[in-house]
């Protein structure tokens, strides 16, 4: 098991590499005069070339990017070139709202994707096309939608939680469960949605398979094959698509955060790339596909806990 | 947004090969959810394309009178905050919108469709160079990739689509890359390249037909992820500005939430009904073309079985079956089965594929698959009717009454649990045993099914042992709970000779040391005539003679029977009688572990659909 942990990082290392180079480049090439624009438009020329030499714009960006890695190596992301704040500093700050998001989004889903799945898998019938039709709907709209419903229906009209802020955990547990709860259901419905259409796809596959005729055959209630046998096979599938989905939850994040003016990630990513402040884009580029390729080797240790046959792949 | 299209085409590579084409888009417009939603596609599209005809005002054109005014003649939607009128809006924003994620469209096919292709059909370096890029641009959220590109290039929605395009390609190139795997193998893509034609009449003729139809509905479902994203931008405020958009008009009713809160609802309608209308009409196309548009309800009437007919002869007393028959809807594939079973006896039942012999042996262990139910006659076991008896009563005679050993060994062990807990499972809930007796029972079976280390095997995954072993670990099971019949279906069919051979002394060693009877399910009349008391034999649903093994086999009475028995080939050398295995030591069941590796593994998957096929 542990040495599928370490391919598994190896796998992921130059991933990291490739991506940065190739962020690094495109960020690169737009000719946005960044020192003018900090100095405003009217500074002299000599004071703008100084602000690009102290910046270390008049490098080649191969030169630039090399620089940015031997100190992204040791953990020196950087400073914003607007806000002069250490980028690791400022995105240390905004993860853990984020991460709210991102765990309460999983156990959620994780949760609520299963039992609607399984159930209708096992009862198929009508509980089988109540829940399809469920899964349609909620993959059929865009999540920034069903957050203004949401926001709309039950902030704006009942005013049962906050429209809009955050409160940390370590302030207020309370008032932290409900400033999250709003963003997190919204964000759940597609990736619940998604991950229900799978599990009642593999269920229905595992409960015709042989063995599960043969579990039946030992004289085995019902009950025991489905929650021991058939679940514990069919996650295996529905966990890869709750790994793919992840991406997408952390894109529709941004829009989330915004609508609820949420200080994570994802505000502080369209924050700052409309001004191409390249060292805070970079660490947030850096700091979403470590999330990724994180979250892609607890999916695959899961499955390989689950699934025996996988740990040799 | 999601990347991800849960919804995705994959499975669908399967039904799409036998498309009836031509019929295709009259079955759409008959299946009710394709006829709405292709029906409010085309509102929405033709609604968009006459915007300047349908529109009362230019979209831009605005009076702060009438800012949040309400509807009135020639304005039906009303104004928004800045005293524009929402349908203007709504249908100019929609042509902007709707070409914006054509553009994405068709730069994710330009890119995605012929890289599948290519990918697919030749495999090698480029497809897995290309499998390698793909996995990159998934593994990166598109709105930040977006948001990022936007500092790039600036606000121009069109480049930002093509960038859009670029990001979910990776689904057509998954999609083809899959399908084209799948045909390349087939025999038809063979014969065509025998017979000389060049790749790219192979690809143009036989592989584009068959991707078809599943990139029409991956479309349909990136177009509805493609919206989302591009209002998502708009919504932002970084797409293009004064452009007027769903996503912008959305976010323009955002901002007036507490004022107006009835701006939200036209956008956020266009909005939600195209999407909605793009998966349903993915959804209903893939019902068309899976041609299973007529949705079977699996709901259960309770039909009371009919008693049986005529209870002929002496019924046996521990298993025995009158005027049995078995149904899926009103089709009976099981008719009219008389059969008895006395304990020590084991009793062949023969007969070449679907003729129904497992169906009745599922219907003596109450196993039955969706849908098949017995629907006539009586079974008893032990003396008592089991036909009509409750699920828990039935559930509670299978394992310790009647135990079952099926066909296809290697896919009838959870591949999720060691052999052990396999075997401890049934002990444990079925007798009760604390987990140290069990296990110890346990042990003590995969002994007795001559299991040469025990303890090793226990430990082991049912990947990790041969089909030999895992026949030996079902018996093993069958036994667990001291059964009196055992039903076995086929059970060295799969097996190869020497394994067979090894497999059915055991059974007979078993059956003799514990004076159990056995339905033997089987289509080879050779190990009829090694292991049988009796047989029945039968033919399209309905068992045509019973008899003793010699009577049946010598002086047949029924004319099947009697084909059947001329199908074995005369020229070939008779099977000599059966004789135990020669006692070389350890051969049998010794966990080999080469031997798990032998070619029979890498056909499992296709052993057990053959099963399956069977089993049905």
């Amino acid at each position: 098991m542990l040495s599928f942990i370490a391919r598994r990082i190896a796998a992921g290392v130059p991933l990291l590499f490739v991506i940065s180079f190739v962020t690094y480049t495109l960020l690169s090439i737009p000719d946005i005069d960044v020192a003018r624009q900090l100095l405003g438009q009217g500074a002299p020329n000599d004071l703008v070339e100084a602000k690009n030499k102290a910046l270390g714009l008049d490098r080649p960006v191969l030169v630039q990017y090399v620089d940015w890695l031997a100190h992204a190596l040791r953990g020196d992301f950087g400073t914003s070139w607007f806000t002069s704040e250490n980028v690791l500093v400022a995105i240390q700050n905004r993860v853990p709202v984020t991460l709210s998001l991102m765990v309460g989004v999983t156990l959620v889903t994780a949760v609520a994707a299963f039992l609607l799945g399984a159930w209708a898998g096992v009862r198929r019938g009508a509980v089988d096309r109540f829940v399809q039709m469920f899964a349609v709907a909620g993959y059929a709209l865009p999540p920034f939608l069903v957050t203004l419903v949401l926001v709309l229906v039950l902030a704006v009209q009942l005013g049962l939680f906050p429209a809009i802020g955050y409160i940390g955990i370590t302030e207020s547990f309370g008032g932290w469960l409900s400033t999250v709860t709003l963003p997190v259901l919204s964000l759940s419905v597609n990736a619940v949605a998604g991950v229900a259409q799978q599990v009642r796809g593999s269920v229905i596959d595992v409960m015709r398979q042989d063995y599960v005729r043969t579990l039946r055959a030992r004289g085995l209630p019902p009950w025991r094959i489905v929650l021991r046998h058939v679940l514990r096979n069919a996650s295996a599938p529905a966990l890869s698509v709750l790994g793919m989905q992840f991406v997408g939850i952390l894109g529709s994040a941004v829009l989330v955060e915004q609508i609820f003016g949420l200080p994570g990630l994802g505000s502080m990513t369209v924050a700052y790339t409309t001004r191409g402040d390249i060292p805070v884009i970079m660490g947030l580029v850096m700091v979403t596909v470590v999330l990724v390729v994180v979250v892609n080797l607890v999916v695959d240790v899961l499955i390989g806990w689950l699934n025996p046959k996988a740990r040799v792949a | 947004m999601s990347e991800t299209a849960p919804l995705s085409a994959e499975p669908l590579s399967t039904g799409v090969s036998t498309v009836r084409r031509g019929g295709a888009v009259r079955r759409l417009l008959r299946h009710p959810l394709g006829l709405a939603s292709s029906a409010v596609l085309a509102a929405i599209v033709l609604g968009v394309l006459l915007a300047p005809v349908l529109s009362p005002q230019g979209p831009e054109v605005s009076s702060l009178r009438d800012a949040f005014a309400g509807p009135r003649a020639g304005h039906p939607l009303g104004f928004d905050s800045a005293g524009r009128d929402v349908l203007s809006r709504l249908l100019y924003g929609g042509r902007n919108t709707l070409s914006g994620v054509l553009l994405a469209l068709a730069v994710a096919l330009a890119l995605g469709v012929p890289a599948g292709l290519v990918a697919g059909y030749r495999g090698g370096r480029f497809d897995a160079a290309s499998s390698w890029i793909v996995n990159l641009v998934m593994a990166l959220p598109a709105m930040v990739v977006l948001l990022a590109s936007r500092a790039i290039v600036g606000p121009t929605v069109w480049v930002l689509m093509v960038v859009l395009g670029v990001l979910v390609s990776p689904n057509f190139f998954r999609l083809v890359r899959g399908i084209v795997v799948g045909v390349r193998g087939e025999l038809y893509v063979d014969a065509a390249k025998v017979s000389g034609l060049s790749d790219l009449r192979i690809v143009g003729r036989h592989v584009l037909i068959v991707v078809r139809a599943p990139i029409i509905i991956l479309m349909a479902l990136v177009a509805g992820i493609a919206v989302g994203l591009q209002a998502g931008l708009e919504f932002l405020g970084i797409g293009s500005g004064d452009l007027p958009t769903w996503g912008a008009m959305l976010n323009e009713a955002f901002k007036n939430i507490q004022r107006a809160p009835g701006l939200l609802l036209w956008p956020g309608l266009a909005l939600g009904l195209t999407n909605a209308a793009l998966v349903l009409f993915a959804a209903a196309l893939r019902d068309v073309l899976e041609d299973r548009g007529a949705t079977v309800s699996p709901r259960r009437r309770r039909t009371p079985v009919e008693p049986p007919r005529s209870v002929a002869g002496e019924r046996a007393e521990l298993l025995s079956v009158r005027d049995l028959a078995v149904s899926y809807g009103s089709r009976e594939v099981v008719r009219g089965v008389d059969l008895d079973v006395s304990a020590g006896e084991i009793v062949g039942l023969v007969g070449e594929s679907g003729s129904g012999k497992s169906q009745t042996a599922f219907s003596i262990l109450g196993i039955l698959p969706e849908g098949g139910r017995v629907s006539r006659g009586s079974v008893t076991v032990r003396g008592r009717e089991i036909v009509g008896l409750a699920e828990r009563e039935h559930r509670a005679l299978r394992g310790d009454v009647i135990a079952y050993v099926p066909q296809e060994p290697m896919s009838n062990l959870d591949p999720a649990f060691t052999i052990g807990s396999q075997l401890v499972e049934p002990i444990r809930v079925k007798l009760g045993l604390s987990r140290a007796e069990a296990r110890a029972k346990a042990l003590d079976l995969l002994r007795q099914v001559e299991i040469a280390d025990p303890e090793r095997v226990f430990g082991m995954y049912p990947h990790e042992i041969s089909g030999g072993m895992a026949q030996r670990v079902l018996i093993a099971g069958a036994m667990s709970c001291d059964p009196e019949l055992l039903i076995a279906d086929e059970p060295t069919t799969a097996l190869d000779v020497m394994v067979q051979a090894e497999v059915l002394g055991l059974l007979r060693r078993l059956q003799r040391s514990r004076g159990l009877g056995v339905l033997l399910v089987t289509h080879n009349l050779g190990v009829v005539a090694d292991l049988c008391d009796r047989v029945a034999v039968m033919s399209e649903g309905r068992v045509v003679e019973t008899g003793p093994v010699a009577q049946v086999l010598h002086e047949p009475r029924d004319p099947y029977t009697r084909r059947l028995l001329d199908a074995v080939l005369d020229d070939a050398p008779a099977r000599e009688p059966w004789t135990p295995p020669a006692d070389s030591p350890g051969s049998p069941g010794r966990p080999d572990p080469e031997d798990s590796q032998d070619p029979k593994d890498s056909q499992k998957p296709k052993d057990s659909q053959d099963s399956q096929e069977v089993a049905r």
